[in-house]
């Protein structure tokens, strides 16, 4: 490790890149938490192991031969050039070896696709690039978006020690319980993995995967997206709070009053206006997380994969269809419902916000209440 | 047409158009073999200028060079130009070069096939490289394109990189027809079956599975065509389609295509063993059927790239058994190039050090792959960095070694002059220490938990990144001593013997060096 720090550091940095003290990387695989993951573990450890030791008698075999027969030194070539016995031999040996092999994983393999009897299923749902959690025994769900500011990614901040690995609403579960998840996606291949639990899985837009997880040590457990799901596939991590069965239970009655909470607000709303400052700060915010990462912060787009909405005749004229494409997204593109993912709030002050900022001055502002009538289909 | 016969009646025996229409109107087959291996090269540093920017942007965390689109069309790019535009055609060069002088005839059997199968070659490469410029950029769904990323979420550049792999699909199959035709019906009276050097019954394995996966190549990237433009939904599960259909439709091409990648430098290692062992290859008949085995078993495998879509248990353990039953011929093959060492009397010219480089970098990217058969142990290595240093081993350190390999064996043959045996040591070394800088680490970041094809990562993998970075650039710039050598042999150097090699035995070495435009006119007399 200090070697290749000292030749980090030795280099000419042409970098912007914040100077921040990397943890230490572990070099193997992780045991992980769960009686799964250490089966994997000890599995990887076997195999490798193996190979090792054949590694060894090979190539010990052939560096021997490099320094004992060479011309060099004098020798005359032997002319031998068969032996069917030694042949049966080298094809014998491998296949023993890789019948106890496939013993073990055959069981873990086995152990690891039983996904019933679960006491906690949760439904998990890939989509660019975000992931959405819902507790079917429950009334909950919810977004997990990456935490990491923009700012720290383009090196104009400090990176701190979750840099890309931290969300702003983690995956809550219950130590010591079966929790099954049940994988699916919004739009393309997605894949779920966390290490600790040895559990990775691909989300299929239109099937639904099974999986499964027990874990024993309260943590929080990070993960990341490993299936290409395009431009942002490096920035949706994911996030898992393990809890005690009663931390777990109080978690689950606090997020149910807070939707129920947010319910009563949203009603509230629809009889409030929200001055154009309130619309547009709020507006700013929401476009940042959700729009930006294909509209771009400065609204351009980027020309052939995502459409600009500076200057675009949706942003500018067709107030109904701007609102409609938010909330229900375009069938066949990259552009998804937020219904379901925003508060009327949030959507009515984005509207707002793309219809006025980067010199789309149409001075209009979309209340919650016009979100509302749209969604209710009597907008049009 | 007999006016023309007539006008030639005084041909020269080595007659041939110069400048550039000797080239264009070429159906000679080593003419053809260098323009494919020239073609190669010039790839092979294209495809790595954009390996040099992934590296360049995975040097420290954050976003620093480009942007994470460009990131990946990057990574999409490379990948499909190291396999079909470098690995591929340098593979065919060296058939096209070699097959006819090894079984004793003229030419290939088909020379003017011989010639449209290369010259389509560079156009599609060309749309594939225009794509980049395109609005929205090239394609960035990664080399295997996975749908429904490349249908419904692709730009518009994927009807270019359809077009684009449609065409190399056809130059594949025409040199594959080629050579098998060839060795069927061309063989020097008396060169039999078993008699065949190593590398004729490679390429003929290889050439088999290349007619009979490419259709299948063909077949897919048509699909995303019709899904993206003409309304089907074969992988939209919106129209009763299934994007999982998509991989096993991609990967029962890509597993044969990874051993149409190999099986080659089997043959190309086989040759050169021996020569600088002065001993014969221990066990050719077991090596031919080995190499059989490996493409059979090649056609039921391709299930393990996806152990993690969601398979049936019966399917996920069919798979694995199939998998790890693969590693058996291939330890046979490795086991029997040790013995053809043992007790030879070995020297070591850059050939061979390539070679024997090969044998141990190719067996360590072997022992990854059968880790990555084990079924469970998969769901922690897949997708990550651990597979992107497996098969950078067996791809680059495999294939590219044994490219680089016989360029240096068969050069004095080629230009009638030795390399510059000095400059070529500085080449292996250089390229030995650094490679493995560039990949070994990869398994350590892999199995931290670094997922590939990734723009930016957690601070945890940075100090290795850094390294392998380094690693990166140090052989590229390696790579620009193999070219300097390849330029000087060309324009002179010590005249080379026919036999070159003291070791060497084999048609090739029995004529002139170089060896001359026309050989074999009349069939050679095999003892």
């Amino acid at each position: 490790m200090t070697k290749t720090r000292s030749l980090r550091w030795s280099l000419p940095t042409l970098l912007l890149a914040a100077t921040v003290d990397a943890t230490d990387m572990p070099l193997n695989m992780t045991k992980g938490v769960t009686e799964i993951s250490q089966q994997v573990y000890d599995l990887h450890m076997t195999i490798f192991w193996i190979c090792c030791a054949i590694g060894a008698v090979v190539f010990g075999i052939m560096f021997w031969s490099i320094v004992r027969h060479r011309k060099a030194r004098g020798v005359q070539p032997a002319q031998f050039h068969e032996s069917t016995k030694v042949e049966i031999l080298w094809t014998a040996i491998p296949v023993l070896i890789l019948i106890v092999m496939a013993i073990p994983a055959t069981k873990t393999l086995i152990a690891m696709e039983d996904t019933t009897e679960a006491d906690v299923t949760v439904l998990v749902t890939g989509s660019q690039w975000k992931w959405h959690y819902k507790y079917l025994d429950n009334d909950i769900e919810f977004y997990s978006l990456l935490a990491t500011p923009k700012e720290q990614i383009i090196n104009r901040f400090a990176k701190e020690e979750n840099y890309l690995l931290e969300v702003d609403r983690p995956l809550v579960i219950p130590t010591g319980k079966k929790v099954r998840f049940l994988m699916t996606s919004d739009d393309v291949i997605h894949s779920w993995w966390v290490p600790a639990f040895a559990v990775k899985k691909d989300a299929n837009p239109g099937f639904i995967n099974e999986a499964w997880t027990r874990v024993d040590e309260p943590g929080v457990y990070r993960g990341q997206c490993a299936e290409l799901c395009g431009k942002d596939h490096g920035f949706m991590p994911i996030v898992v709070i393990a809890k005690s069965p009663a931390d777990y239970e109080q978690w689950v009655n606090g997020e149910a009053e807070r939707i129920a909470k947010a319910k009563a607000e949203e009603q509230e709303l629809l009889a409030m206006n929200m001055s154009m400052e309130e619309l547009m700060s709020v507006g700013a915010r929401t476009y940042t997380a959700y729009c930006a990462a294909c509209h771009q912060p400065n609204g351009e787009g980027l020309p052939g994969i995502f459409p600009a909405l500076k200057g675009s005749a949706m942003a500018l004229e067709d107030m109904p269809g701007h609102i409609n494409i938010v909330l229900n997204g375009k069938a066949g593109t990259a552009m998804q419902a937020y219904a379901k993912q925003l508060s009327l709030k949030e959507i009515a002050a984005v509207i707002t916000y793309e219809r006025n900022a980067w010199g789309n001055n149409t001075g209009e502002l979309v209340q919650a209440a016009d979100v509302h009538a749209v969604m209710q289909g009597k907008g049009e | 047409m007999s006016a023309v016969v007539t006008d030639h009646e005084h041909e020269h025996h080595d007659h041939k158009p110069a400048g550039i229409k000797r080239w264009l109107y070429t159906t000679n087959h080593k003419d053809i073999g260098t323009m494919y291996l020239v073609f190669a090269l010039i790839m092979f540093f294209i495809g790595g200028a954009m390996a040099m920017v992934i590296r360049a942007e995975l040097f420290q965390p954050g976003m620093q060079f480009v942007e994470p689109n460009f990131f990946n069309q990057m990574t999409t790019v490379h990948g499909l130009i190291m396999v079909f535009g470098a690995v591929m055609p340098a593979f065919t060069g060296l058939a096209n070069w070699m097959i006819p002088m090894m079984i004793g005839a003229p030419d290939m059997a088909l020379p003017r096939m011989n010639n449209w199968s290369f010259w389509i070659l560079p156009f599609a490469f060309l749309i594939l490289l225009m794509s980049l410029f395109m609005p929205g950029g090239g394609p960035s769904f990664g080399w295997t394109f996975y749908a429904p990323l490349s249908t419904t979420y692709s730009g518009d550049s994927t009807a270019l990189f359809v077009f684009s792999v449609h065409i190399m699909g056809i130059s594949s199959i025409m040199g594959a027809i080629n050579v098998i035709v060839t060795i069927f019906n061309l063989r020097a009276p008396g060169m039999t079956w078993m008699k065949m050097p190593l590398f004729v019954w490679t390429w003929l394995i290889t050439a088999f599975l290349l007619i009979m996966v490419m259709p299948v190549l063909a077949g897919v990237v048509t699909m995303v065509l019709t899904d993206k433009y003409f309304g089907t939904s074969f992988f939209d599960a919106a129209g009763g389609g299934d994007p999982v259909l998509f991989q096993h439709i991609f990967w029962f091409f890509g597993h044969p295509e990874v051993y149409i990648m190999i099986l080659p430098a089997f043959g190309i290692v086989s040759s050169i063993v021996p020569t600088f062992a002065r001993k014969p290859l221990f066990g050719y008949a077991s090596m031919v059927y080995a190499t059989s085995s490996i493409a059979l078993l090649s056609f039921l495998v391709w299930a393990h790239h996806m152990f993690t879509t969601g398979m049936p248990v019966a399917g996920a353990l069919f798979f694995m058994y199939c998998t790890m039953l693969i590693a058996v011929p291939t330890g046979v093959k490795v086991f029997n190039w040790v013995a053809t060492m043992w007790r030879g009397a070995m020297t070591f010219e850059v050939p061979m050090m390539f070679a024997l480089a090969f044998i141990v970098l190719f067996t360590i990217g072997g022992f990854s792959g059968l880790m990555l058969a084990i079924t469970p142990a998969d769901f922690q290595y897949h997708d990550t960095y651990f597979v992107v240093a497996h098969f950078h081993y067996v791809l680059v350190t495999g294939a590219v070694f044994s490219i680089i390999a016989a360029a240096y064996y068969w050069l004095p043959k080629w230009t009638g002059h030795m390399y510059d045996e000095k400059l070529g040591q500085w080449h292996f070394w250089c390229s030995l220490i650094s490679v493995n800088m560039l990949f070994f680490p990869m398994h350590f970041v892999g199995l931290a938990g670094m997922p590939r094809r990734i723009p930016d990562y957690a601070l945890q993998f940075a100090d290795f990144n850094a390294f392998i970075s380094i690693g990166g650039f140090l052989f590229g710039a390696s790579q620009l001593i193999f070219v300097w050598v390849l330029v000087k042999c060309a324009r002179g150097g010590e005249k080379a013997t026919a036999q070159v090699w003291e070791g060497a035995e084999g048609l090739e070495w029995e004529v002139p060096s170089p060896a001359p435009y026309h050989t074999f006119e009349t069939p050679p007399v095999i003892k």
